[in-house]
């Protein structure tokens, strides 16, 4: 970046800029004339979604906290304050909140791309790992923006997850009491997640920036998974895909807006509008929807794991969780080691697609195991689907790489558009 | 030739010192470093007046037998309650070696006021507030206490029974300080 030929530009004041610091340039070598592959579907879209959602989480981010009390005593009133007093701050709160979720759904999505057409792997490894990155931070950036409105729901949530800590041996306890700045989530931990929640946005920033670096770099993957092989493979970015994002995003906002301002508290709780009493838990505290997979995992190692006909425990069932959990999400930025197949797409591996589709449905049956309490059937059903989940990581996934025979496949992606218009056509005349 | 070798020699020479200086240089920083990070870290642990709430002290006087109260101490809940005698025995009865967190009754309460039960209600599993303080409150399976968040039982003594928590209910360091008032912490 910043090296190489310099594009000479028309305009007196822009070539007398791009001498200087060749911004210019870059902006039209990355995404003016940048080459990509020319048969992309829609699920590309959602890369260039997720970037517009960070922004909008952040412009009305910044305009919220310059409302907002990061105060035990005055935090909940002042979101009160913002839904009633200031000028429009009903949206700016409908906005970030929904947005949010709708945040998670566009990168959740962009994750299944990826994993579906094989993006993760070579030459797109620290692409992915930096994706992982960034998704453990968003995780951490909602669950303490969650906090920030004082609720019962947020108060518990902060503690049930703050409490994962104390899983870890001998440090856990005063770790705990570090990350908290006291025995209990309080003013002090309230105080330090809204910093926190206010610094981590731009550190995504920064890894965004990497991840699309990284892009450029390699270059797209598309729908075949075959590596581009020349200029009949490709157009410019500029303007088929900008107007195809545009499209794209134009949809995606209906929903997004649809949600944040016809039904606003579609993936609310109750609780989530009661002021936070550090003596009484809510009957039934649950997370945000985008962390109910994940906390069904939690859930779902109840037993101890220690050595067996003895009663010696090696990971108590909390640490057990704990590790579940971290781990479900973690084993993402080695999938490109586990997977070693040579054909990228799915659509060539008819096994390891059904095998990836088996995991998206054990995602949603943990995720509705999530939103229930700890009884039958749902806790047998939450382990059942944690085991597949593992399973297809580490079991079934290096298992295809070995034996899995791939369809045969078109030559070049030149070819696969042709052979895909040819089958279109004779599917018309018919 | 015989020139070059002592090049050669005093070279190596300087190589090692240098490297001793270098690794000296950067073990003194590294700890400097540490040293200097360490007032940063430590701020984020509880302050002054966090910590000035250490001690509280409740009269108990108006619990009936039966009963139990909630304060707070360190902002958390601690759990007073005055077990009836048919809680005592039960508690007495359990046979702790098959129990998670290997606790006898009589170690977790004052041996000539068995009837209070003093404890942080606070999970051990991941912190919530288990329910079985109310008279309405559902108790669990053992009659003592139950975790709304994933579902651990716990019995008239406290201990776990069933559930994901790894311990009993934690009994924080109490005593009385005349025949109705307790001093926790
Ligand atoms: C990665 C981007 C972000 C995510 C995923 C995110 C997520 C969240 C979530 C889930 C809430 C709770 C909403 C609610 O239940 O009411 C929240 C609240 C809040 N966030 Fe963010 N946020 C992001 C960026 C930012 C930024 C950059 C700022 C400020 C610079 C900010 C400031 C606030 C404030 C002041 C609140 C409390 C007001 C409210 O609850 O609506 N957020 N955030
Ligand atoms: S916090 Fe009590 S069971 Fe999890």
């Amino acid at each position: 970046m910043g090296s190489g030929e310099r594009i000479k530009f028309d305009n007196k004041v822009i070539d007398w800029v791009d001498e200087r610091l060749p911004v210019f340039t870059l902006m039209s070598r990355e995404y003016g004339s940048f080459p990509v592959p020319k048969n992309f579907n829609y699920f590309w879209n959602f890369g260039a979604i997720a970037m517009f959602m960070l922004v909008t989480m952040i412009i009305t981010g910044v305009l919220l906290a310059m409302q907002y009390t990061p105060h035990a005593d005055k935090a909940f009133d002042s979101i009160e304050h913002i839904m009633r007093n200031v000028n429009n701050g009903w949206a700016l709160r409908n906005i970030h909140m929904n947005g949010a979720s709708f945040f998670f759904i566009a990168v959740y999505i962009h994750i299944f791309r990826g994993m579906y057409y094989g993006s993760y792997k070579k030459p797109r490894e620290l692409l992915w790992i930096l994706g992982v990155i960034i998704l453990f931070l968003m995780m951490a950036t909602a669950f303490m923006g969650y906090t920030l409105p004082w609720s019962q729901m947020s108060g518990w949530g902060a503690t049930v997850i703050a409490g994962f800590v104390t899983a870890i041996p001998f440090v856990g306890e005063s770790m705990h009491t570090w990350l908290l700045g006291g025995f209990t989530v309080d003013n002090p931990t309230l105080n330090r997640f809204f910093a926190l929640h206010f610094l981590l946005p731009f550190v995504i920033c920064a890894v965004v920036f990497l991840h699309v670096w990284a892009l450029h770099v390699t270059g797209s993957n598309n729908p075949t998974g075959i590596e581009p092989k020349g200029p009949q493979d490709t157009i410019p970015f500029h303007p088929y895909y900008t107007m195809k994002d545009v499209f794209g995003l134009t949809v995606f906002l209906g929903f997004f807006f649809g949600v944040a301002f016809f039904a606003p508290n579609l993936f609310a709780h109750a609780d989530h509008f009661v002021p936070y009493d550090p003596m009484v838990t809510p009957p039934h505290i649950v997370p945000e929807w985008y962390f109910l997979p994940f906390y069904a995992i939690l859930k779902a190692v109840d037993f101890n794991i220690g050595i067996p006909f003895t009663d010696m425990t090696i990971i108590s069932s909390k640490l057990g969780g704990v590790l579940a959990l971290v781990g479900s999400v973690g084993i993402l930025a080695v999938l490109p080691w586990l997977d070693t197949h040579p054909v990228k797409s799915a659509k060539y591996r008819p096994l390891y697609r059904i095998a990836l589709i088996l995991l998206v449905l054990s995602l949603f049956v943990l995720g509705y195991v999530g939103s229930q309490l700890a009884v039958q059937p749902y806790v047998t059903l939450g382990k059942i689907a944690t085991l597949y989940y593992f399973a297809f990581f580490l079991v079934i996934v290096p298992l295809l790489s070995r034996y899995e025979k791939p369809l045969r496949m078109p030559p070049s992606i030149h070819q696969a558009v042709l052979d895909s218009k040819k089958s279109k056509n004779a599917g018309e005349a018919k | 030739m015989g020139k070059a070798k002592t090049d050669k020699k005093s070279k190596e020479h300087d190589e090692t010192r240098r490297d001793f200086l270098f690794l000296t240089a950067g073990a003194v920083g590294a700890i400097g470093t540490a040293r200097a990070l360490w007032p940063f870290i430590d701020s984020m642990n509880p302050a002054a007046d966090t910590l000035a709430l250490a001690t509280t002290e409740v009269d108990v006087g108006a619990v009936q037998e039966g009963q139990a109260i909630t304060i707070k101490w360190r902002g958390q809940p601690v759990f007073i309650r005055h077990r009836t005698k048919k809680e005592i025995e039960d508690a007495k009865a359990v046979d702790i070696s098959g129990l998670r967190d290997k606790q006898d009754d009589s170690e977790r309460v004052l041996e000539d006021k068995p009837q209070w039960l003093v404890m942080v209600g606070v999970c051990t599993h991941l912190g919530c507030v288990p329910l079985g303080q109310k008279e309405a409150d559902s108790k669990g399976d053992f009659g003592g206490w139950f975790c709304p968040c994933h579902g651990s039982h716990y019995d008239t003594s406290g201990r776990i029974r069933k559930g994901p928590a790894p311990k009993n209910l934690t009994v924080p360091p109490f005593e009385f300080i005349s025949d109705t008032t307790i001093k926790i912490g």
